[in-house]
């Protein structure tokens, strides 16, 4: 792999930046591999890198229907924390966050991980209750997370208005660690990695059904560029996951939403840190360029049409206008919708299937960005060792039938 | 904002209805004759149907009413709406993919 | 002089009105009808801004929406700043007040220009390439550098006091963009008699037209241009079925043709009433859509095509026409197509030199061509542009002539300039109908994208659909118009596109071979080059959508409206593959930039989600209530006296319902009257009761849980008569309830006589508890029997009180003596007044709900959503007692027979007590088995209320913990801020566990 750093930059500056070679090759699907992964965005890109490097396997090819990281890898709001409520939900998403803190470095490819702090706003004493829950039981699993004052809370981001609003800030609860990255950079990077640990990267090469074998084990892929064969298939496929699993009869507990975001045109520095509000909707943060980055909510009902309503976006603007009333005067330059697949616990699914050598990774829902490298190494793990790491073991499909649900929406539901 | 045709009021604008989810999934009549694995397909199994889905609206900011739908969750276009208790219209049926 | 470089006369300005303005402080002139940017080139100044990266001079390019360089922030007070405007769009007004972005200190004079000497090095995505060391450095210093090189202009730091209005519209054929095919579409739909909309982005209806020269010959149906215009326009306005919006932007095609438009209303006043709105955004749901969006001129690709002078020919020629202004004295025309010679023509018209016309095309024989022959100007085809000379204006070009394989050759010879004209040819605006996810279609012939299958009820008129020409622009918009009205006879074939007037070429100038040291912008606002799009794809992003977000071309504020087929041409051309094989981005709504505010409208403040508030809430506004916000609802949290504190408030609260009687108003818990003959099975299906054995005149305490098993809500449930039930919810849970029961009533259960109505609204709760509490309302009440005997703890009556009829529960949340009062809300600050009153002698206390959490607490009874989370089942919350055992099935059932559910690890409830009487634990806190935690051990638990209790005189808590009835006695570790606290865990009921006051 071709170094980047500074100095390489600077020497092909001299050159015209002539001499960098292509970030990954453009693979032609071979016969057979050791282990396939479907689906090109960062969770599977970091599967394929993560088998690669941390468990030998040598014989690895991504297949992507479209280009690599252009389902919600490149279409989300670039949100990373690991605050969340039940202990194995903790556990999963600081393993990601402690590998987002070197990805830069073990990828060498700048993922612009900013540790700049996500901020979640308590407006009722119900959400109070329920943010101090989360920053006892963040604590006591070793993950940062701590409770702001409204005044506190403006110290860190002084534009948010905290009085004088329907539902007036009650207070905050802050992950330092938490923060945003860039998101394309993370396919590129895990791609540009993996590429040169030997995997084959295959685009536009979209699976139409499974290959059994006898015993009903996994045996490959049938795609639009042929049949591909590998005893050992991770799907991680978000959105599309149900449409892949059904060609081998498993249905999944998954429903697949519209989920919205959408860009301000730059301005320059203005705000810190992230602020998320559950109660009135909204999420926003500053991306590097400048952009104010804010997410919507679903749409209410099922789609793989990539947009949503317009009254969708509209819900998501009225909470930050009311929360930041100097930006109604910014303007929306650029809105996007993703697929987000969504599990009855909003919890995910890193787990065998039913079905031998086929694995799965999905159900993230509206959250998947942040938890990239992580579930990426713990889908590997579980690929390799045919059981699942003990941090994602409870995440598995039969946790449903068995009523141990890890339900952290539910965990924040309102009642009175 | 979707424009749904309500079985009963005509069409009218997707904020005066509550999605439904999958259509036509009963409740088994006799739920201890279910093992774990029934029951938990009974409550969390969709089809999450990439093509026409069948699906259930209730207008709630209007007549109150629970109906079905077919809809293509590819373009989001509605084929169909029709009354509970209904099959859908037999040339629309089984489109799935 | 002011404006040296306005024409003497004509152009669609009001030159009787000279508007004052200033730009970055200098103080300038326009006219009325004037945009920012041509007012600045009536004063000469072309150096307008400087560019996102390399920080280069910039001038107008354009004179619409999709200008990428010209973007100033306006200010018309300290509130009202925003940035990132594009002065071609910017109405001029007296007092405006520009200023330039992203320079420091100067426009002028830029440091951040030091950027373009370093552009060898840092080409695209050089980012992703380097700051990775020291790891802790792209966060302390890397990041805040690029965060501070980034950015355009400043974001306001006050708040907005301006107002946006929104509004529905309906209409039968809505036509967006009112140029020659959008006027003729309208027309022709308004005939027939339909409910028309037509909208524009300008501030004047005629589109291309507009730019005609006053003297213009064109004839439209056998009328001048400028007369057809003006006699439609008269006729459309005196139309009652047909509406005019002008200055409005289509930005938004949604499904079911929906469409957003967003209406601009103060931004050209000069000064703007108290409360007038600034924008308004239109929700028009069309049955017909017609697209007549036109087509926007390309620039072209060579080195040096940034300098401000250089602009769009088209865009001259709108400066020179409707604005009367001159964008050089000396100007050159380059041009792949024919439709770009009337800007040299009208121009030389003008009185400006045309130096030269370099044509990039092999031959230049059109009708156009020859006119400027005729006309006396000098044509070079097969000619090029080489580089550019100027800095902060453009002075000279250089060009070379093309060999016979297209390439330069010979001398380069240099032609002194102080404009440059150039044409790409035209792209159509296919934007608002990819949105509509209408198929896009590579057209061969044209070499552009067009319109395909439609994807909703959208026909696609004139140039936006590759039919240019004014002729047969009107006849295209006259057809989708008959289209739209149901005439299929009416062909939606295309015309045959006149060759090379508008089509142009695509990607860059031919330029000598080596090196190329000097840019060639394809993307001017975000600095991306050809050098830039030829590096990524080296270095193998080959899809455009990974070329894009590589180099960031098209994502700049104008979103790539001048820059995407370029790029596409380029990355094309570099991978060897055609057009259409390296596909084309998705265009996402919005068209052009909307403001924010527009979106939220009125949804602010007290309209942001509406308030509901009690029939005693004036009266608790006026006791000095403290509100918190539950859902909706506005809820009295407690009633502080003079200076009193929330904690001696409570306590207050609490220890006269214990000792006396207090009133509570609960009339936001949710209310559903289930009627019918079937109204027991339907509760006994439901619920996880028994209903079958509650005598009418009594209540239960009812538990709903989902389907799988987890407790949703709970409530007192009155029978009021055999088919007939009053079912209580949480506050937060009646509209969830009701529509689970709706649910299951009209699609499960249809066999059911059962009738559901809220009754959330109707009636006025008030709780009088305490042991005095009989007292209190004796007096009141009419033709019930208050007595132990006659209605016992959990009976129900009717009755009167005041005179008012009433439904009187004798029901108890606190563990006192206590009614219920449900009175028709329209009585119920009256008949709470009048218990209020009557309770003066008896020291009736009003209490919020903190006192009646602590209430509560103190008798362990939960709180739905605080002691329960959606993981709860009724044998973890202890209340298995309440299941209706000899029920076959009630919803939940099933899955509460699932093995994990019965184990006895399962979080239950508990109560806690601390060592230390007057330490309250902190909720939400977490509970460990030892006295020290060891990080990575995992709580057995956490605490769901905690209270300091005055009627005990010391805290109480409740808590869920793991196997936590077997733990009963155990000491356990609660662990919050600083050292674990030690706590005994204990039963959840703290006091009268016999229940002997409520008894009372």
């Amino acid at each position: 792999m071709q170094r980047f750093s500074g100095l390489t930059l600077l020497r092909r500056g001299l050159s015209g930046q002539r001499g960098w070679q292509p970030q990954w090759r453009r693979a032609e699907p071979k016969p057979s591999y050791d282990a396939i992964i479907v689906g090109g965005g960062g969770h599977g890109l970091g599967a394929a890198y993560y088998l690669a490097k941390e468990h030998g396997l040598r014989r690895i090819a991504v297949v992507e229907k479209g280009w690599i990281g252009g389902g919600n890898t490149g279409r989300n709001t670039t949100i990373i924390r690991s605050n969340y409520l039940f202990d194995e939900s903790a556990a999963l998403y600081d393993h990601s966050v402690k590998l987002w803190e070197t990805l830069s470095q073990e990828l060498n490819y700048n993922v612009m991980f900013s540790q700049r702090g996500v901020m979640m706003l308590a407006h009722t004493v119900h959400d109070v209750q329920v943010s101090k829950r989360h920053i006892y039981a963040n604590r006591a699993n070793g993950v940062d997370n701590e409770w702001l004052s409204p005044d506190e809370a403006r110290r860190i981001c002084p534009l948010l208005k905290v009085d004088d609003i329907r539902f007036p800030v009650m207070g905050a609860a802050f992950q330092a660690r938490g923060g945003t990255a860039r998101h394309d950079a993370v396919a590129w990077g895990f791609a540009r990695a993996a590429d040169a640990l030997g995997v084959d990267i295959i685009e536009n090469c979209e699976v139409t059904g499974f290959l059994r074998d006898s015993n009903g084990a996994v045996a490959g892929i049938e795609t639009s560029r042929g049949v591909i064969r590998a005893p050992r298939i991770g799907v991680s496929a978000a959105g599309h996951t149900s449409v892949l699993l059904r060609m081998v009869d498993v249905r999944m507990p998954l429903e697949s939403y519209p989920l919205q975001a959408l860009v301000s045109e730059p301005v320059k520095p203005i705000f810190p840190c992230v602020v998320m509000s559950n109660t009135i909707h909204a999420y926003i943060s500053q991306s590097d360029k400048g952009e104010m980055v804010i997410g919507a909510g679903t749409d209410a009902y099922t789609s793989y049409t990539q947009r949503g309503g317009l009254h969708i976006s509209r819900h998501a603007l009225e909470a930050i206008c009311e929360l930041f009333p100097m930006f109604r005067r910014l303007r929306m330059m650029r809105a996007w919708g993703g697929i987000v697949d969504v599990t009855p616990d909003r919890s995910p699914i890193i787990a065998k299937t039913p079905v031998p050598g086929l694995y799965v990774n999905c159900g993230w829902g509206t959250g998947g960005f942040k938890a990239t490298p992580g579930a990426a190494n713990l889908l590997a793990w579980t690929i390799a060792h045919d059981d699942p790491h003990p941090i994602n073991a409870p995440f598995t499909i039969e946790r449903f039938r068995d009523g141990e649900l890890i339900d952290e929406a539910a965990a924040a539901a309102v009642a009175h | 904002m979707l424009l749904i045709n309500c079985p009963y009021c005509g069409e009218r604008p997707e904020p005066e209805f509550v999605y439904g989810g999958q259509a036509h999934i009963a409740r088994p009549t006799d739920p201890r004759a279910c093992s774990d694995q029934q029951w938990a397909d009974y409550l969390y199994l969709r089809d999450n149907v990439k093509g026409v889905h069948n699906e259930r609206w209730r207008h709630t900011h209007g007549c109150g009413r629970f109906f079905n739908a077919l809809r293509d969750t590819t373009t989001d276009r509605f084929l169909a709406t029709y009354e509970v208790g209904h099959e859908p219209p037999a040339t629309l049926k089984g489109a799935h993919s | 002089m002011s404006q040296p470089w306005r024409t003497p006369a004509g152009g669609r300005i009001n030159r009787h009105r000279e508007l004052r303005f200033t730009f970055d402080g200098r103080e300038l002139t326009g006219y009325e009808g004037d945009t920012l940017a041509s007012a600045l080139l009536a004063n000469g100044v072309h150096l307008v801004g400087r560019s996102f990266k390399y920080h280069r001079p910039r001038g107008i390019l354009s004179a619409g929406p999709e200008e990428p360089n010209a973007i100033v922030t306006v200010r018309r007070d300290a509130a009202r700043v925003t940035p990132d405007l594009r002065a071609t769009e910017v109405p001029l007004y007296a007092g405006l007040d520009a200023i330039s972005q992203n320079r420091w200190p100067s426009l002028g004079v830029d440091v951040g220009a030091i950027n373009n000497l370093l552009s060898p090095f840092i080409p695209a995505g050089f980012y992703y390439k380097t700051f990775m060391w020291p790891r802790g450095a792209w966060r302390s210093l890397y990041e805040p550098k690029i965060r501070a090189a980034a950015g355009l202009g400043r974001a306001p730091e006050q708040p907005d006091p301006d107002t946006y209005a929104t509004r529905f519209a309906h209409c039968d054929v809505l036509v967006v963009g009112a140029g020659p095919a959008g006027i003729a579409a309208a027309r022709a739909s308004a005939k027939r008699g339909v409910r028309v909309i037509l909208c524009d982005e300008q501030p004047q209806f005629g589109g291309s037209l507009l730019a005609e020269p006053s003297a213009s010959t064109a004839l439209i149906e056998g009328q001048p241009a400028e007369q057809w215009l003006s006699a439609s326009l008269k006729e459309l306005a005196s139309l009652p079925e047909v509406t005019l919006l002008s200055r409005t932007t289509a930005f938004g095609y949604f499904p079911h043709n929906f469409v957003g438009l967003s209406e601009r209303l103060t931004d050209h006043l000069d000064s703007v009433r108290p409360g007038q709105p600034r924008e308004r955004l239109w929700q028009v749901r069309a049955k017909e859509v017609i697209l007549a969006t036109g087509a926007l001129e390309r620039p072209l690709v060579f080195p040096g095509n940034d300098r401000p002078g250089i602009l769009l020919a088209g865009a001259a020629r709108t400066y020179l026409n409707q604005y009367g202004v001159m964008p050089g004295r000396r100007a050159v025309l380059l041009t792949a197509c024919d439709a770009a010679y009337r800007a040299a023509l009208d121009l030389r018209s003008a009185g400006v030199e045309i130096a030269a016309i370099i044509d990039v095309r092999e031959r230049a024989d059109g009708a156009l061509p020859e006119a400027a022959r005729r006309a006396g100007l000098t044509v070079h085809s097969n000619a090029t542009v080489v580089g550019t000379v100027g800095s902060q204006r453009v002075k000279a070009i250089r060009v070379a002539r093309l060999d016979g394989s297209g390439a330069p050759q010979g001398s380069i010879e240099r032609i002194a300039c102080d404009a440059l004209l150039m044409s790409a040819g035209y792209t159509p605006s296919v934007h608002l109908f990819s949105q509509s996810r209408g198929k896009l279609v590579w057209n061969d012939a044209q070499q552009t994208f067009l319109p395909g299958e439609p994807a909703e009820r959208t026909h696609c008129a004139g140039a936006c659909r590759g039919v240019f020409g004014l002729a047969a622009a009107i006849e295209d918009g006259r057809g989708a118009a008959a289209r739209a009205g149901g005439d299929v006879s009416g062909s939606s074939k295309m015309p045959e596109p006149a060759a090379g007037e508008f089509g142009g070429i695509l990607g860059a100038l031919p330029q000598p071979a080596g090196k190329p040291v000097v840019k060639a912008f394809v993307d001017w606002q975000n600095d991306v080059t050809s050098k830039d799009l030829a590096l990524a794809a080296r270095e193998g992003f080959r899809s455009i959508e990974h070329v894009k977000r590589y180099t960031t071309t098209g994502m700049a504020t104008d979103q790539g409206k001048t820059s995407n087929l370029n790029a596409l041409a380029i990355v094309a051309g570099e991978i060897g593959k055609r057009i259409p094989e390296v596909g084309l981005t998705t265009f996402r709504m919005p068209y052009t930039p909307v403001t924010f505010g527009s979106f939220a409208a009125y949804t602010r403040g007290e309209l942001f989600d509406p308030v509901r508030t009690t029939p005693t809430h004036e009266w608790a506004v006026r006791r000095g209530a403290v509100f918190e916000d539950v859902g909706l609802w506005k809820r009295a949290r407690y009633f502080p006296r003079k200076d009193e504190s929330m904690h001696a408030a409570v306590q207050r609260e609490c220890l006269a319902v214990r000792n006396g009687c207090g009133m509570f108003d609960a009339s936001t818990l949710g209310k559903i009257e289930v009627v019918g003959k079937d109204a027991v099975t339907f509760m006994n299906r439901l619920y996880i009761n028994s209903w079958s054995n509650l005598a009418v005149g009594r209540c239960r305490y009812g538990i709903l849980l989902r389907d799988d098993g987890f407790i949703m809500d709970d409530g007192v449930v009155a029978r009021i008569a055999e088919d007939r039930f009053h079912v209580t919810t949480t506050t937060g849970g009646a509209a969830a309830v009701l529509g689970m029961m709706e649910d299951f009533l009209q699609t499960e259960w249809r066999d059911l006589q059962v009738w559901l109505t809220s009754t959330s609204e109707q009636w006025s709760v008030i709780a009088v508890q305490g042991p005095k509490s009989r007292e209190v309302i004796a007096g009141l009440v009419e033709g019930v029997d208050l007595s132990n005997a006659a209605l016992a703890h959990m009976g129900v009556a009717h009755g009167r009180i005041c005179g008012v009829p009433m439904r009187l529960f004798r029901v108890s949340f606190t563990g006192e003596l206590g009614f219920e009062i449900n009175v028709p809300a329209d009585y119920g600050q009256s008949v709470w007044e009048a218990i209020y009153a009557a309770g003066q002698a008896h020291g009736i206390t009003p209490y919020g709900t903190e006192a009646m959490h602590v209430l509560r607490a103190e008798k362990g009874f939960i709180i739905v959503g605080q002691d329960t989370d959606g993981t709860v089942t009724p044998h973890d919350a202890g209340l298995a007692w309440a299941i209706g055992k000899s029920k076959s099935d009630f919803v939940g059932k099933r899955a509460l027979e699932r093995p994990a559910m019965q184990s006895i690890e399962r979080k239950q409830l508990v109560g806690l007590l601390t060592g230390a009487p007057h330490v309250v634990l902190e909720e939400g806190a977490q509970l460990i088995a030892s006295a020290q935690h060891r990080l990575g051990e995992r709580p057995i638990g956490h605490v769901t209320s905690s209270y300091y209790s005055a009627t005990l005189g010391r805290s109480i808590a409740m808590a869920m913990v793991r196997g936590g009835r077997a733990r009963q006695g155990e000491t356990l570790y609660v662990l919050a801020d600083g050292q674990p606290v030690p706590v005994q865990v204990t039963s959840p009921v703290f006091y009268d566990p016999q229940g002997t006051r409520l008894n009372a």
